[in-house]
């Protein structure tokens, strides 16, 4: 078989204008009496995506689900999936199929009761449906346990079993609502990449909705980030993380420190932002249009600050000097909290690469924190 | 857990157990009792119950009560969970916290006044009375119950299990067939248990909306204490106690084991 690697880099159909999108939401709004749960929302997925929804609770991305599935008509606007209009069409009768968040494993049916009830919907002969339930449980490796009940089953079982029951009928899409949201940490960072091989090996579109954003980070080929019934940015992980569109976006996803400022001075390819509150002046790469005293927003994420004891030789722009206030050792890394001169706390986080330092940094250490201007990213929405 | 019994928890408890079970004991005793008099015993002997199965008017009464007894406890079962599958599925029609209260108000109306209304309604469109109004009678007395028990057990239901079967191709028909009612099966059971063990210990209401041809066991009793108790009505009743008793007795072993397997299967689940 081949990488998962050297599939993925290649797989970008939204960044070619030929490829034609699989599921379609179109201006689809959806209002439970006066209060809206998706708002005017346009986008587009593409076959074999493994596509996240990314949001906190009640932001609409289950409704999203959930109007895809067939259990909720949108209010107004429409849905296409491989260019069909699904208005009207009741659960019943579209080729997706939905892994619940609770699992809605049928308690009064055996593993095997489970896997062959929407094959026995179709009319399938008994035969073939042993054999696909047969071919299911080997797939999520539960051969032994087809007689079981389901609350015979542990939570990691049971997840599987969820999943090969909507897996088993073959659908074109396959709809999961927070899958790992009930597994433990360990179970899911193994799930999730067991997930992510099923989608390869069987080729189908996955939609799935979490909160959790490494989870969306890891699995997922493009991430839309939505809020308040919205999107915010629909992108790789890679550039919802570096190139985040909005303040909203850029404080959602990972940790990231903020600054409100107004543009200065624009230099071609720079820009100076002077945010008076932090007393610090920025200057950063100009990725986005911005004109001289317009009030701009700045983002950098901890790993991309430097620590130093020595003052560094630029001390104009992208430099603060202050003491150290907190530290949060995590193994891998440590997140130093600096507070600066004008009282704002800093997040700078810096990767253990070598087992014992010399002299490393403790409470109260005056530091220097500075960057470099690619190091942050300018934002205007 | 304090397990220490104090004097005034004896005492309340063996006072307790006498106010509710002696007199059932009495009964069940003199039932076996040699002489025609309640209240002198004169030695053992079940001939109460020989003549009892040769008296043919406590067959009938007991056929006629079986027979009701079957029959609206299963109609009542199955308009009870509709009724019951309603409220807790529609949430958002017009009137609906009305309807709610309107179902529990048979469980608190006197059971003189639902007879009487009854008999009048059986009248009015010239219904002849006898098995069949008694059986409607007892339908929309015991069907209240059933919807209760079953909405119980309804709300608790996760939806998401019959949105899966949908999700799986089955229609909605399928699905209350192969999901919905296998799931709340057990409360539907217990409501037409409910339903039947009212049906059959009913006097009121059948005796108002009774006719020629069906007197059931219960007023079939009634009308023989009118002629003073004989030890043939203890054997009756004590059958009619034994039949109650072994039936719950049996329901509540079965529901024990089955929760104590199920608790065993789910820690070994766990240990996975």
């Amino acid at each position: 078989m081949k990488s998962l690697g050297s599939f993925r880099r290649k797989f970008a159909p939204w960044n070619d204008p030929e490829a034609k999108p699989y599921i379609s939401f179109e201006n689809v709004t959806k209002k439970f009496g006066d209060f809206t749960a998706v708002d005017d929302l346009s986008l587009t997925i593409y076959n074999r995506e493994f596509f996240a929804l990314l949001g906190a609770s009640g932001c609409g991305k289950s409704t999203l689900l959930r109007m895809l599935a067939g259990f909720e008509e949108p209010t107004s606007g429409r849905i296409l999936l491989d260019g069909q209009d699904m208005r009207g069409i009741p659960p019943y009768k579209r080729p997706v199929n939905m892994m619940f968040q609770s699992y809605a494993l049928f308690p009064h049916m055996t593993v095997e009761g489970n896997i062959a009830f929407g094959l026995k919907q179709d009319g399938m002969p008994k035969n073939e449906i042993d054999a696909r339930v047969a071919e299911m449980l080997k797939l999520v490796k539960l051969e032994q346990f087809a007689k079981r009940k389901p609350h015979q089953l542990s939570g990691g079982q049971r997840q599987r079993v969820a999943l090969a029951r909507c897996v088993a009928k073959r659908p074109k899409v396959l709809l999961l609502d927070e899958p790992l949201g009930a597994l433990d940490k360990k179970l899911r960072e193994e799930t999730q990449f067991e997930l992510m091989d099923l989608q390869m090996k069987l080729g189908l579109t996955f939609v799935v909705v979490t909160h959790d954003q490494e989870e969306a980070m890891t699995m997922a080929d493009r991430i839309a980030v939505m809020d308040k019934g919205k999107v915010k940015q629909v992108a790789t992980p890679a550039e919802v993380y570096e190139a985040p569109n909005s303040k909203f976006v850029a404080d959602f996803i990972g940790n990231v420190n903020m600054f409100e400022g107004t543009a200065s001075t624009v230099m071609p390819g720079k820009v100076d932002i002077d945010v008076p509150a932090d007393r610090i002046t920025i200057r950063t790469d100009a990725t986005r249009d911005c004109s001289t005293g317009q009030s701009v927003g700045f983002a950098i994420r901890p790993e991309k600050i430097r620590l130093s004891r020595k003052e560094p030789a630029n001390t104009a722009v992208n430099a603060a000097h202050g003491e150290l206030y907190d530290i949060a050792y995590f193994g891998d890394m440590t997140v130093f909290h600096v507070r600066l001169e004008s009282g704002r706390i800093i997040k700078a986080a810096s990767l253990n690469a070598v087992r014992t330092v010399e002299d490393p940094l403790g409470y109260d250490d005056k530091v220097w924190v500075n960057f470099d201007t690619d190091a942050g990213i300018l934002l205007t929405a | 857990m304090n397990t220490t019994w104090s004097r005034f928890n004896i005492v309340s408890l063996v006072i307790g157990f006498a106010f509710l079970y002696l007199p059932i004991v009495l009964l069940v005793v003199f039932s076996f009792n040699e002489s025609r008099l309640v209240t002198v015993w004169a030695g053992f002997s079940t001939k109460w119950y020989v003549s009892l199965f040769n008296n043919k008017s406590f067959i009938d009464a007991a056929w006629v009560t079986i027979r009701v007894g079957l029959i609206s406890a299963t109609f009542a079962t199955i308009l009870g969970t509709l009724g019951a599958l309603a409220l807790t599925r529609y949430t958002r029609f017009r009137g609906r916290m009305l309807f709610s209260a309107m179902i529990y108000a048979p469980l608190v109306m006197p059971e003189v006044i639902t007879g009487l209304s009854l008999l009048l309604l059986f009248v009015a469109i010239g219904f002849d009375r006898g098995i069949w109004t008694v059986t409607l009678a007892h339908i929309t007395f015991t069907m209240c119950f059933v919807a209760v028990v079953v909405q119980s057990r309804l709300v608790t239901f996760d939806r998401s299990l019959e949105e899966a079967a949908m999700d799986l191709g089955a229609t909605p028909v399928t699905t209350f067939f192969k999901v919905t009612l296998p799931v709340i099966m057990p409360a539907v059971v217990s409501g037409w248990m409910l339903a039947f063990t009212l049906s059959l210990d009913d006097l009121v209401i059948s005796s108002f909306t009774s006719g020629p041809g069906a007197t059931t066991l219960p007023m079939r009793i009634y009308s023989q204490v009118r002629l003073g108790v004989t030890p043939e009505i203890n054997a009756a009743c004590t059958i009619l106690i034994a039949v109650v008793a072994v039936g719950v007795v049996i329901a509540s072993i079965a529901n024990k084991r089955r929760e104590v397997q199920k608790a065993r299967d789910e820690q070994a689940a766990a240990r996975h």
